[in-house]
């Protein structure tokens, strides 16, 4: 670095001066965090691709190439196919639910009312705070014995004392529990989302289609909706690929269990991978995860091109 | 008088909508804080209400947490992943950040998305070769593992959002810094650095609070309790053998998410305007 800055330092003319200076300052500027990206974001995924055909184990470090092999004996393993659908069933479910309490809370903190602040404060909590941290207090909302939610569910009257549910023990209330924990850490975000976009479309548009005669859905549906598209659907794709990678709610929540209701794709690969050493088949389980993210990162990317707003 | 009636209903129906999304967003806080207080006792009453305190509040619970486990040593790590990860953050992103505003024209808008994009590949498909490259460089089981591999995220974040920050100072100030005879290196460190350090502060912050958040390679890396993160240690060490102890486990929550929550309550308007100055214009 500071060869090029003397050897530049004494420039042939004011011309070369502007362009050539520019070009290499910029290359060498945006050369370390290249590097370091590449070094650990491009290696390592390249390496996972490798793992994944070949026999790959911690106990037998054998790089042999098998083909596909590993992935052929991953889907004929129902263990396996149950996760597959399992994340499917979580990434839709918790963020449809996301989406649309992100939406009525937009419309809730869009409105001047006092104590806003306060208000957008707390909602903004679950968002905020590290999810592990905020998964281990949904635990033991969730607990077998002192469940406040039951609790509260019985002196609503809602629910009788005999059928309080064992919410993490049972198949199908486990994975409604992961689901909603997930849609309740990630509405936060799709309230700022939905704002930020909101408070972008230009208010005489809005006072131009209310003149028209745009009732208060029209003008929700037809006119802000298509605009804030490009960032609600960057925001939303996000979300997508933070919840269909996840494992962290699943494996403090649930562990998978039980058997299986609630096993997800990151916490199979981390399971087979990590805990059993089974290096090349974990790898193989979180790679079927890349196909889908592609799809969508080339979705966002011709949202971000299409930038409306 | 049926106008009035109509408004009246709906400022209510307003107000719980409000009432609704504060209860669902925050009651799990609630619910952390009232058990960090509370004694065993009244904790594991069934006949109590638990919603509020039967026994007056006790400390026992933060006093067990300070003397009797790993928190203050899960907290010193945590600092000292964080200080690093961040100076590690601010050599790579803000230089690459102003070049990407700046410098290379139209490669530079793709090689920003290409930046960016690295932030969407997921610990989870990462993790295996990366705990395979950690056990190679003998790194195992330490905290030096994830200050090596948390700015694989926290560049690309910063980088994006400090490419949005750049943009909105004007070019005419590195500009007039030149003609009075700066260099470029020069502009930018005694022109541009200076104007932005709010911004800067705002991606300090954030750089933060990610390493703060995260979770899965601290879990992947990390087996023992000395050398935990404080979101990884309360999460999974204070659970002994089967038994949960919900006093401490609430207490050390509690003061796990504190500092996080506040951080993003004063910088959240800067950081959605650094997210969307970034992503869209």
């Amino acid at each position: 670095m500071v060869a090029i800055t003397e050897k530049l330092a004494k420039p042939q003319s004011r011309l070369q001066f502007v362009l050539d200076r520019p070009r290499v300052l910029g290359a060498l500027f945006v050369s370390p965090a290249v590097l370091y990206v590449l070094a650990l974001v491009g290696i390592p995924l390249c390496l996972a691709i490798y793992y994944s055909v070949s026999a790959y184990t911690i106990y037998n470090q054998d790089y042999s190439f098998v083909g596909l092999r590993n992935f052929i004996q991953i889907f004929q393993d129902d263990v396996f196919l149950r996760t597959l659908w399992n994340t499917f069933l979580f990434t839709l479910g918790s963020q449809i639910l996301g989406l649309i309490l992100g939406k009525f809370g937009a419309l809730v903190l869009l409105r001047p009312f006092p104590g806003r602040k306060l208000v957008r404060a707390l909602i903004i909590l679950p968002w905020a705070v590290p999810i592990a941290i905020a998964t281990v207090a949904w635990e033991w909302m969730f607990d077998s014995l002192y469940s406040v939610i039951n609790w509260i569910l019985i002196a609503l009257g809602l629910m009788n004392p005999a059928d309080a549910p064992n919410w993490l023990g049972d198949p199908h209330l486990a994975m409604i529990c992961v689901i909603v924990v997930n849609a309740w850490r990630f509405f936060p975000f799709a309230i700022v989302i939905f704002l930020a976009g909101i408070t972008a479309v230009p208010q005489d548009v809005i006072d131009a289609a209310t003149v028209d005669g745009a009732g208060f859905w029209r003008r929700n549906y037809q006119i802000i909706l298509p605009m804030i598209a490009p960032i609600v659907v960057v925001g939303l794709i996000f979300g997508t690929v933070f919840t269909f990678t996840d494992l962290s709610i699943v494996y403090l929540l649930t562990m998978g269990g039980p058997v299986n209701a609630t096993s997800v794709l990151g916490f199979e690969g981390f399971q087979v991978g990590i805990l059993s050493g089974d290096v090349s088949h974990g790898a193989a389980i979180s790679l079927v995860m890349l196909p889908v993210l592609f799809i969508l990162v080339v979705v966002m990317l011709r949202f971000i091109r299409r930038r409306e707003i | 008088m049926s106008r009035a009636l109509a408004n009246v209903a709906r400022e209510s129906g307003f107000a719980a909508t409000v009432a609704f999304f504060v209860i669902l967003a925050a009651f799990p806080f609630y619910w952390m804080l009232i058990t960090a207080f509370k004694t065993n006792a009244d904790l594991y009453d069934l006949s109590n209400m638990p919603l509020w305190f039967t026994d007056p509040p006790t400390f026992e619970h933060i006093r067990y947490l300070f003397e009797k486990t790993l928190f203050t040593q899960w907290l010193l790590n945590s600092a000292i992943i964080g200080v690093c990860v961040v100076a590690i953050t601010l050599v790579c992103a803000v230089p690459a950040g102003y070049s990407l505003a700046r410098m290379t024209g139209r490669n530079g808008e793709a090689l920003g998305i290409g930046i960016f994009l690295t932030y969407l590949v997921p610990p989870t498909l990462l993790f295996l070769p990366l705990s395979r490259i950690i056990t190679m460089l003998g790194l195992q089981d330490s905290l030096w593992s994830l200050v090596l591999v948390y700015p694989t995220f926290t560049i690309p974040f910063c980088t994006w959002l400090l490419m949005g920050f750049f943009k909105a100072v004007p070019r005419e100030i590195e500009e007039a810094a030149i003609v009075d005879g700066c260099s470029n290196l020069g502009a930018f460190v005694k022109m541009v650095i200076p104007l932005s350090v709010p911004a800067i502060l705002t991606v300090v912050i954030f750089t933060f609070t990610l390493t703060l958040q995260e979770f899965v390679y601290a879990l992947t890396f990390i087996s023992s309790a000395g050398e935990k993160t404080i979101t990884l240690g309360v999460a999974t060490d204070l659970v002994r053998g089967d038994i949960y102890f919900w006093g401490e486990l609430m207490a050390g929550a509690l003061i796990a998410a504190i500092p996080v929550a506040i951080a993003y309550n004063f910088f959240l308007d800067r950081f959605i305007s650094g997210i969307t100055g970034g992503a869209v214009k």
